[in-house]
C-alpha cells in the first residue's frame, strides 16, 4: 500500500462504488502515532517537573503556560507555531540555511501542531495522576534508599498508570482530530499533509459526501478501538487492585 | 504549636544525639514528627541530628542528607507497602543486589518472617498482621542503622494486638541494630522498651531506663502517663507530707527536696480491715464503683472532708468480694508506694 493509492470501495451512503485515497489514513496515521510518542514522554517529563516544584506561585504560572493550548483556539496555536518556524523567522531561516529543512507545510509540521496541541491534555492527566500517589509511598521509597528515578519508575508511574493511561487516550484522539493548527502550519497538502481531518474537509468542500464519509467511518474505528484498547490495558496494569478485593 | 526536643544519649552500638525545633502545624504531642525528623522525611526548622558520629543534619552548617542516605529504617503507622508490588517485590524493593542474590536474600526473609506461601500476593490481599510482617521484614532487609516503628500496633485490631506484639517482640530479635518506637501506649512501652523518652506536648520532658521511670516516675508529666490515676499537689513538713487535694497526711521518711506532689497508683492501696488504725489509712466514702472484666474500680473521698478530689482504687474481684468490713472502707497508702513528684 503507497501513499495515494485508489481503492475501490463500496459507498456507506450510496449504492454505487467510489475512489477513496488511503494516504489520509496512512498521514493521519503516521502523525497521531509519533505525536502520541513524543506527547507522552514530553507529558510525563514536564508533570514530574512541575509536581516537584515547591513554590505554589510559580506552579500555578507554568501550569497556566503549558495549558494554553488547550483553552486557546487551534489557529491561534497555529499562528504562533508559524511565528516560529516560519521561512522567514530566525528560527524558520536557521533550519532552512543550516539544515535546508523547511518546517512549515511539511509533514514534520503535522507532527508539530497536533504534539502541541495534544500535550496539555496528557500534560494535566500526568500531573493529577501523581499528585494523586501516596506521599507515604515515596518517602517509603525514599527510607529504602531508592533512588528518586527508580521510585518514579517503581512506585509513582505504576501507582498513577490509570491516570496516564487516560490522559494518553485523550491525547491521541486530540491528535488524531487535529484540524485548526494544522491547516495553518501544514497546509492541506495531498499525500504530504492532508490528514483525515483535513481530507474530510476537502472531500465535503469539494461536495464528495460519500468519500467524507468513508474518512468519518475511519476516524471513528480508530479513535474507538483505541480507546478500548487502552481501558484494556490499563485494566490490566492495575490488576493488583482487582485482585485485592478478593480475599 | 511549635515542637521542641532535645535527647542526647549514648546506647550500647548507637548514639542519638537529637535537638529541633518546628513550628509545623501537627496533632500530637510530636512523637510521630521526632522520627520522621529522624529519619527525613519531614525536614526540621532547626536542630542537630547525629546518628552513631555521622551527623544528618545540621542546621547550622546547612548540612541535610536525603533519607537515602541516611540509612534508617522506617515502620510507618500504616505500613506504606507499595500497592502494586507483590509480598517478595517488596521485601526486595530496597536491596541493591544482583537477582540471584537478592531472591536468596528475600526468601530468607520470608521464612524468618513466616511468610511462605505469600510471596507472590499483593498487599490487598493479605492481613493487618502479615502486611506489618512484610513491611518489617523490608526494613530489616535493608540492613538499616536504626529502625524507626511509628505507633506499630495502633492500625490493628485490639483482639490481634497482643498476639501481634509477642511476634513482633520475636522477629525484632532478628535485628541487631537498635530500634526506637513511638508509642501512646504504657503497656506497649512497657513491653517493648528498654529506654524510654517521654515527650509532652512537644517536649521531652524525660528520659531514663523504662522499668526505673514506670518504678519511680519523678516527674507529675512522666506520672500521669505511666497511668498514674491519683496525684495531688503536697506540703511538705519534716516527717510527712501532706496531700492538698485530698485533705490528707501522709507520714514517711527521707523526703527529698523540691517535691511539689505526690502520687499513689490505683492498685497500690491496701485494704484496711484492722479496727486498730495504723498511719496513713484514710477512711473512705465510695463515690461509685465501676465493673471491669478482672476487677472493680472504686472511686472514692477522704470521708472526713467531702469536698476532696475523687481517687481511684483498682482491685481484683476476689480481693474486694472477700473483704471483711463491708460497712466501711478504710485504705492504707504504703509509703513505699508513695511517688514523691517534682
Amino acid at each position: 500500500m503507497t501513499a495515494g493509492t485508489k481503492t475501490k470501495i463500496p459507498s456507506l451512503s450510496s449504492d454505487k462504488e467510489i475512489d477513496m485515497k488511503l494516504s489520509p489514513i496512512l498521514i493521519s496515521m503516521k502523525t497521531a502515532s509519533l505525536a502520541i510518542v513524543i506527547t507522552f514522554f514530553l507529558g510525563l517529563i514536564t508533570a514530574r517537573w512541575i509536581v516537584k516544584i515547591k513554590s505554589e506561585k510559580v506552579k500555578m504560572l507554568l501550569d497556566g503556560i503549558l495549558t494554553l493550548p488547550m483553552v486557546l483556539p487551534p489557529t491561534v496555536m497555529g499562528f504562533f507555531i508559524l511565528f516560529v518556524f516560519g521561512v522567514k523567522r530566525p528560527l524558520g531561516k536557521f533550519l532552512l540555511e543550516f539544515f535546508s529543512v523547511k518546517i512549515v507545510f511539511s509533514w514534520t509540521a503535522t507532527v508539530i501542531a497536533a504534539v502541541i496541541i495534544s500535550f496539555p491534555l496528557m500534560y494535566r492527566a500526568a500531573r493529577g495522576a501523581f499528585e494523586q500517589v501516596d506521599q507515604n509511598l515515596i518517602m517509603a521509597g525514599r527510607t529504602l534508599g531508592m533512588s528518586e528515578g527508580k521510585i518514579f519508575w517503581r512506585i509513582t508511574l505504576p501507582l498513577a498508570l490509570p491516570g496516564v493511561a487516560s490522559g494518553g487516550v485523550l491525547a491521541f484522539a486530540r491528535g488524531l482530530g487535529e484540524f485548526g493548527a494544522t491547516a495553518m502550519i501544514a497546509g492541506n497538502i495531498e499525500n504530504v499533509t492532508r490528514t483525515l481531518p483535513l481530507a474530510i474537509y476537502a472531500e465535503v468542500a469539494a461536495g464528495n459526501m460519500d468519500s467524507a464519509m468513508n474518512y468519518v467511518v475511519v476516524v471513528m474505528a480508530i479513535s474507538f478501538v483505541v480507546i478500548v484498547l487502552m481501558n484494556y490495558f490499563t485494566l490490566k496494569g492495575r490488576k493488583y487492585l482487582y485482585k485485592g478485593k478478593v480475599k | 504549636m511549635s515542637l521542641k526536643v532535645s535527647v542526647k544519649k549514648r546506647f550500647k552500638g548507637f548514639s542519638l544525639d537529637v535537638s529541633f525545633e518546628t513550628n509545623n502545624e501537627y496533632l500530637g504531642s510530636g512523637k510521630s514528627m521526632t522520627l520522621k525528623c529522624i529519619a527525613g522525611i519531614v525536614t526540621p526548622d532547626e536542630g542537630y541530628i547525629e546518628l552513631n558520629g555521622r551527623v544528618l543534619f545540621d542546621s547550622e552548617k546547612k548540612i541535610n542528607l536525603r533519607p537515602q542516605d541516611r540509612n534508617i529504617g522506617y515502620l510507618f503507622q500504616n505500613y506504606a507497602l507499595f500497592p502494586n508490588m507483590n509480598v517478595e517485590e517488596n521485601i526486595g524493593a530496597g536491596l541493591r543486589l544482583t537477582s540471584a542474590e537478592k531472591k536468596k536474600k528475600v526468601s530468607e526473609l520470608v521464612k524468618s518472617f513466616h511468610l511462605q506461601g505469600l510471596e507472590s500476593k499483593y498487599p490487598g490481599q493479605i492481613s493487618g498482621g502479615q502486611q506489618q510482617r512484610v513491611a518489617l521484614a523490608r526494613c530489616i532487609a535493608y540492613k538499616p542503622d536504626v529502625l524507626l516503628l511509628d505507633e506499630p500496633f495502633s492500625a490493628l485490631d485490639s483482639h490481634l494486638k497482643s498476639q501481634l506484639q509477642a511476634e513482633v517482640l520475636e522477629l525484632l530479635r532478628l535485628y541487631e541494630g537498635e530500634v526506637l518506637m513511638v508509642t501512646h501506649s504504657m503497656e506497649e512501652a512497657y513491653k517493648f522498651c528498654k529506654n524510654l523518652v517521654i515527650i509532652e506536648s512537644g517536649s521531652s520532658a524525660l528520659f531514663g531506663k523504662t522499668k526505673e521511670i514506670f518504678r519511680k516516675p519523678g516527674l507529675v508529666s512522666a506520672a500521669r502517663l505511666t497511668g498514674c490515676k491519683n496525684i495531688s499537689g503536697c506540703t511538705i513538713s519534716e516527717d510527712r507530707i501532706y496531700a492538698n487535694d485530698w485533705d490528707f497526711e501522709i507520714w514517711t521518711d527521707s523526703i527529698p527536696a523540691g517535691i511539689s506532689s505526690v502520687g499513689i497508683n490505683s492498685e497500690s492501696f491496701e485494704i484496711w480491715d484492722d479496727p486498730d488504725k495504723d498511719l496513713n489509712v484514710m477512711e473512705c466514702n465510695i463515690v461509685d464503683i465501676i465493673e471491669s472484666i478482672n476487677g472493680y474500680t472504686v472511686i472514692f473521698q477522704n470521708k472526713n472532708n467531702i469536698n476532696t478530689a475523687n481517687m481511684y482504687f483498682d482491685v481484683k474481684k476476689e480481693e474486694w468480694n472477700n473483704r471483711k468490713n463491708k460497712q466501711e472502707l478504710f485504705l492504707k497508702i504504703a509509703s513505699d508506694s508513695l511517688l514523691l513528684l517534682k
